[in-house]
């Protein structure tokens, strides 16, 4: 579901394609008929923004059939754990959880916690304005995931008491039936009950099944909920931590999982330990004690904290110090991308690095970023050609359109070439945590550098230029750690030199074999605790490229290196039963091997080697050894699958069906008609279809194809992929073709209360329209590649969308929003803003 | 032309002698034919890399020749991808060969209405003065309220996802260090 994997993922597919060859069944629920579909043993199409619905259908027929993994559920989640008696749900307040505060248009979570347990302060404090609206706590930190005390206090392994997380979560979804979800997404009883049946068949004690996801699932104001939503429906049927189970998020960069590892986001350091924030942390003992859970591997994050400190600053960082903690900067507020365009529209923003990435194409509302970087006062874009972002001031569409004009715009833009993956060595984290090394082919010719390069020698100026400095500011950067070895005439910095660094090393300087031997006294340096472990021994494990025929297993254990351990499947103790023999011969993975007294199998066990099955935890225990033996998911203080959220989001400790925030319709389920909690952006740069106008009368989604990559910086640039796709393009229905007059072939207008685009226009029967609470509704979809420059170019489908963002992760509704489609090309000049005015104000009046 | 290469030239004599009576077999083979060679033939040497475009992880050979990437291809080693590429991976000889790529910095001064020459020494080192000069103007020390907050709000650094952990590492340290905090990647997209 929200996934084309076969266009998107075609190399990957070809193990589902094996899988359905050997009896599997394959399921695709999607808005489009794609490839996807046609390879598919079903395909079920559903209106786009209401798989909430559909998979909250799909709990709802576990339950209500007894359909789920008994002994699984008891003993592996948290469905026997009794929750607080003032906690209320959507159910009892027409779509609003318990602790809704209106004036800050925010929740506070603690009516959601475990009875007789208070709330821990996760992760930094709660900020007025920040928790809640950052996402903050919504466990991309360490803290995030965990709870205080270990042990839930009060249980019912009968799952009986009318508060218990199983008896909830009954109530909860007890009107996701059959009839409803055919009602709400627009497929019939008889589809969605197959598929229903077809994954409880298929899911079990000989079976498992994995749901499979993409960005269709992530780009909602409830992206985070859809995929809790699945969380559920996995841990019911007992799918989680079994081979064949699971749910697969396939991701479109080829390192973007590596990139929030050790990550370019804001709001986290290496291995996800909290960014500090401001105010809450008067030193290093409170801030690793605020993120600190009694239970689980989290228990350790001191040991994490520390070593990340010495890996950044040496010899600097001591005891007597506190290992430079005070030289990490503080956050308070979200400062991810969406809300960072809009302080440097304002212009509080005065310089801004682009590296690898296209926000002028990219980023939702594109224009609006287009618009922001001409405010700026300098710009420096690293990139293989000349992109979209690197040169709006001179050919980019508001030039065209009279709203910026070249000699106006101030800012300062710095073009850098860079090497591509064949000119560098490096490793990328694909979508399964594996770190896979490149080798450099070729040097970079002319000025083309690696980041790596850029970054250093960026680094080592600065330094050089502040060596005199007095300020107290310069300090960090001064007594930073960086001095990597260079070679060759363009003086590359070693890139194994750097994941040394990241694996860390001991106080004799040798390299690290495991996140167990990190202490928290300073003996131990290491830049991302969750990557210790990968240059074990000294030897580049991401590098191993044993061929896979000669691999023990299938699991190919010595390719490359998968993080944490190289675990190739993390919570694998699941794959055993509560005594830790295997489920059944047929899914046999992981297992405690009585006679040798440890835990074995196929795949490096997510599991203290050497603690029994029946191991009960101490009263005083803590960390990992807190966690009971029959409880595989260590991560969590309670070791458990959390069917039920107690902390964690920041709307809601479960899903619930909410419309997106552009939607033709109201909510079937709750008077409230869309997530309460969403992050919205009031200003009027960022206007808003208004909910169920006439004037926008179609749903819309956004796209990719197998041809092109994101916003096309790598593949417009392709003469085979430009030639292969070498048009924007819109697909529609024939009948929407037919009621707004559209040609096949020929051209059309999309327009939203923000921009309108043009597309050739592709009419095709995969857009089927759908009958939604008595209503038909036709949907429209668009490739998002295109943009102003490259070997094919055409209008960006980004500048149509605007910014209503899930409120955890901060991330765009762009795969269901609204729109209306016109024949013919888009207006020219001056008279494209006046088109797009003109259409709005015939939209005022839209009911709400 | 010597006799010997004039008669080989005509395919009846081809065919008689290598007895391809038919003349559907290597005797039809036009001269360009014959000479094509394979793109790696004269590769100097052969890497393991990594496909850059989606995060299955595909993994590819790189041929080289004098410097120069000649071929890429699927690597049949590899336990995920098992020799294949898609259309995008397969076409990475022209992601890293583009007619498009660009090998020189390019400079666009404030309000200039065309890009410009420059050194890229030149240009780090102007990109140096700029971080240190805004840093500095827009720091903050502390809040309102006097806490620490050791940072800068007057920069941001976007783009991750395509690079290598060991970038990623540096611009997060580096970035760090300087107190900008506003740095972002793909994650959103």
């Amino acid at each position: 579901m929200g996934s084309n994997m076969a266009e998107n993922h075609p190399v990957g597919f070809q193990w589902v394609m094996e899988a359905r060859e050997r009896g599997a069944k394959v399921i695709h629920v999607d808005p489009r008929f794609t490839r996807t579909s046609a390879m598919a043993t079903q395909w079920t199409g559903i209106r786009a923004g209401s798989d909430i619905a559909f998979l909250g259908g799909i709990v709802h027929y576990i339950l209500e059939h007894d359909r789920w993994f008994h002994d699984y559920v008891v003993n592996y989640t948290n469905a026997p754990v009794i929750v607080r008696d003032d906690f209320r749900d959507t159910e009892d307040l027409d779509g609003f959880f318990s602790g809704w505060n209106r004036d800050e248009q925010a929740y506070d979570p603690e009516t959601w916690q475990y009875e007789g347990m208070d709330m821990h302060a996760a992760a930094g404090g709660r900020e007025k304005g920040f928790t809640a609206k950052s996402g903050h706590a919504a466990g991309e930190g360490g803290g995030g995931s965990a709870l205080p005390h270990g042990e839930p206090p009060d249980e019912d392994p009968t799952l009986e008491h009318p508060r218990c997380v199983f008896q909830i979560l009954k109530r909860h979804f007890a009107r996701y039936t059959p009839e409803f979800v055919a009602k709400a997404c627009g497929c019939s009883v008889e589809e969605f009950v197959a598929v229903a049946d077809a994954l409880c068949d298929s899911s079990g004690r000989e079976r498992t099944s994995a749901i499979v996801y993409s960005v269709g699932w992530t780009q909602h104001t409830v992206g985070v909920q859809y995929i809790r939503t699945a969380a559920i429906v996995q841990l019911l049927l007992g799918n989680m931590g079994r081979p064949g189970g699971g749910i697969l998020a396939l991701r479109g960069h080829a390192s973007i999982q590596g990139s929030t590892d050790i990550p370019t986001l804001y709001d986290i350091l290496p291995g996800y330990l909290t960014m500090p924030h401001v105010g809450a942390y008067d030193d290093l003992a409170h801030y690793v004690d605020a993120n600190t859970s009694r239970a689980g591997w989290w228990g350790n994050f001191g040991s994490y904290a520390v070593s990340l400190l010495k890996a950044y600053w040496g010899e600097h960082a001591t005891k007597d110090n506190d290992f430079c903690f005070d030289y990490l900067p503080r956050i308070d507020q979200d400062n991810s991308i969406y809300k960072c365009v809009f302080d440097m529209f304002d212009g509080s923003v005065k310089g801004f690095f682009v590296v690898g990435e296209n926000p002028a194409v990219g980023s939702s509302h594109a224009k609006l970023h287009r618009l922001a970087m001409a405010k700026l006062d300098w710009l420096v874009v690293r990139d293989l050609v000349d992109i979209e972002s690197s040169s709006f001031w001179l050919d980019g569409p508001e030039i065209e359109t009279g709203e910026l004009e070249t000699k106006q715009i101030a800012t300062e833009v710095f073009f850098l070439p860079a090497a591509s993956h064949v000119e560098k060595d490096g490793s990328f984290t694909n979508t399964q945590r594996l770190l896979q090394w490149h080798f450099k082919a070729v040097d970079p010719k002319d000025d083309c550098r690696s980041e790596l390069w850029f970054y250093f020698h960026l680094g080592r100026l600065i330094r050089q230029k502040l060596a005199d400095a007095k300020d107290e500011r310069d300090r960090p950067i001064l007594e930073l750690t960086w001095d990597y070895p260079v070679a060759g005439d363009i003086e590359e910095p070693s890139a194994d030199a750097v994941l040394a660094e990241i694996n860390g090393w001991n106080a004799k300087h040798e390299p690290l074999s495991s996140y167990k031997e990190l202490e928290n006294d300073g003996s131990t340096a290491c830049g991302c605790w969750i990557y210790c472990g990968v240059r074990a021994e000294g030897v580049n494990q991401a590098a191993r490229k044993k061929p896979r025929w000669e691999q023990e297993h299938h699991t190919a254990l010595e390719w490359a290196w998968a993080w944490p351990a190289n675990r190739r499947i993390i919570y694998n103790r699941a794959s055993a039963d509560p005594d830790g023999k295997p489920w059944s011969e047929r899914k046999r993975y992981v297992w405690w091997d009585e006679a040798e007294e440890k835990w074995t199998g196929i795949d490096v066990p997510d599991f203290d080697e050497e603690k029994r099955p029946d191991y009960v935890p101490p009263d005083d225990a803590k960390g990992p050894a807190a966690i009971a033996g029959n409880h595989p998911f260590i991560m969590q203080a309670d070791g458990r699958g959390w069917l039920y959220a107690p902390h964690g989001l920041v709307d809601g400790p479960l899903p619930a069906h909410f419309e997106p925030d552009e939607s033709p319709f109201r909510n079937p389920l709750y008077g409230q008609r869309a997530n309460p909690a969403r992050q919205q952006f009031d200003r009027p740069e960022n206007p808003t279809n208004p909910a169920g106008s006439p004037a926008y009368p179609f749903v819309v989604t956004t796209y990719r194809l197998t041809e092109h990559h994101t916003a096309g910086g790598m593949s417009r640039s392709v003469p085979h992929l430009a030639e292969l796709q070498p048009a924007m393009f819109v697909e529609v229905h024939p009948e929407l073709a037919e009621l707004r007059q559209l040609e096949h072939g020929g051209w059309a207008t999309i327009v939203t209360t923000r921009a309108a685009i043009e597309a050739r226009v592709l009419v095709t029967d995969r857009m089927k329209p759908r009958m939604v609470d008595g209503r038909r509704i036709h949907q429209v979809g668009l490739p998002y590649h295109w943009g102003s420059k490259g070997l094919t170019t055409g209008d960006a489908a980004n500048d149509l969308s605007g910014l209503a963002l899930d409120p955890n992760v901060h991330i765009q509704e762009v795969k269901a929003f609204t729109c209306d489609v016109r024949p013919g090309r888009r207006p020219r000049g001056a008279d494209l803003p006046a088109f797009v005015e003109r259409v709005r104000r015939e939209a005022e009046g839209g009911d709400e | 032309m010597s006799l010997t290469r004039l008669l080989e030239s005509w395919p009846l004599v081809r065919q008689v002698r290598e007895g391809d009576r038919l003349g559907v077999g290597k005797a039809a083979q036009s001269t360009r034919s014959r000479e094509l060679r394979p793109r790696i033939a004269d590769a100097d040497h052969v890497v393991q890399s990594v496909c850059p475009y989606c995060a299955v992880g595909c993994g590819q050979l790189v041929y080289a020749e004098a410097g120069n990437v000649v071929q890429i291809e699927g690597d049949p080693a590899s336990p995920i991808s098992r020799g294949r590429l898609c259309p995008k991976g397969s076409a990475s000889l022209g992601y890293a060969t583009s007619p498009l790529r660009e090998a020189k910095v390019k400079y666009r001064r404030p309000h200039g209405t065309e890009w410009e020459e420059l050194p890229l020494d030149r240009a780090m080192d102007m990109i140096a003065d700029r971080v240190i000069a805004t840093r500095r103007e827009t720091w903050q020390a502390e809040d309102d309220e006097g806490n620490p907050t050791r940072r800068t709000l007057g920069i941001a650094n976007l783009g991750g996802a395509t690079l290598d952990n060991e970038e990623n590492y540096l611009i997060k340290k580096l970035m760090t260090a300087l107190g900008i905090v506003q740095v972002e990647n793909q994650a959103r997209i």
